[in-house]
């Protein structure tokens, strides 16, 4: 990865509706800005699929779908950082409670893989319970090589 | 583009070509379901060829897992053909390579049914 003097900070936010649809549009434009900034084909790719994990987290776990719920979507690029953070107006869940995808007898489960995928794909990835009862994920991907 | 399936029948084995992206939604419902139709007419050999699927999320990944088990508690097998790099690192990061069986050319794939 190189560096990019070049780059204009940029940063965006959006109130995305609970929505399949929603998981593209927060990948597109995600995805266009991290170009902009910068990012390689396979920074691109590991971004554009954390974003879709982490938005159809908050849009079927956590809103579940409901119409009166937004997904709070914001991106921001400074030139060295990629940061995601993706909001749900859910009940929240125990963080603790997320089986292990790579434990041999989870191996055949159906499910349970999004947040691990999210982890390996970002340089840094943190989840918060937000005061109003939501969950909150931050997603960070270097720009620029350590 | 979401997802698009074709079946032909090479010998005794069912071949499907999956074209495009696997995903929650369309995407993975379209492959359960047809994976779930094979079972139901007994047909015991599946060879998912993969070589033109452009993106799979965790859900498609899933409804692999799903189909694998499916065909095999049913008595079959399935078996995949031509992982493009993305997919194949998506399996390996997950540790499922190692749970199918994966082949990179078709006639192989085919005799190792037998």
């Amino acid at each position: 990865m190189q560096e990019n003097a070049s780059h204009r900070p940029e940063a965006v936010e959006r109130f995305l509706d609970s929505t399949l649809e929603s998981v593209d549009s927060a990948e597109e434009l995600a995805v266009g800005m991290a170009q902009r900034a910068g990012m390689d084909e396979d920074g691109l790719l590991q971004i554009g699929m954390a974003i879709r994990e982490s938005v159809v987290n908050a849009v079927v776990h956590g809103n579940r779908y409901n119409a009166h719920k937004k997904v709070r979507f914001a991106v921001a690029s400074d030139g060295q950082q990629f940061t995601v953070r993706v909001g749900d107006e859910g009940e929240g869940f125990d963080f603790n409670s997320i089986p292990d995808p790579l434990a041999p007898e989870n191996l055949l489960r159906t499910s349970g893989r999004g947040i691990f995928l999210i982890r390996s794909f970002m340089d840094d990835f943190q989840m918060r319970r937000l005061a109003s009862g939501g969950t909150e994920v931050t997603l960070v991907k270097n720009l620029v090589s350590k | 583009m979401s997802v698009k399936l074709s079946a032909r029948q090479v010998g005794d084995v069912t071949v499907i070509d999956v074209a495009g992206r696997i995903t929650l939604g369309e995407g993975s419902s379209v492959l359960r379901d047809a994976l779930r139709d094979l079972v139901s007419k007994n047909q015991k050999k599946i060879l998912l060829n993969l070589g033109d699927v452009s993106y799979i999320d965790s859900s498609g990944i899933g409804e692999l897992v799903s189909g694998f088990t499916t065909v095999t508690n049913g008595g079959g097998a399935l078996k995949l053909l031509n992982l493009n790099k993305r997919v194949k690192d998506l399996l390996q990061i997950t540790k499922l390579y190692t749970v199918f069986d994966v082949h990179e050319d078709e006639a192989g794939a085919i005799r190792s049914f037998a």
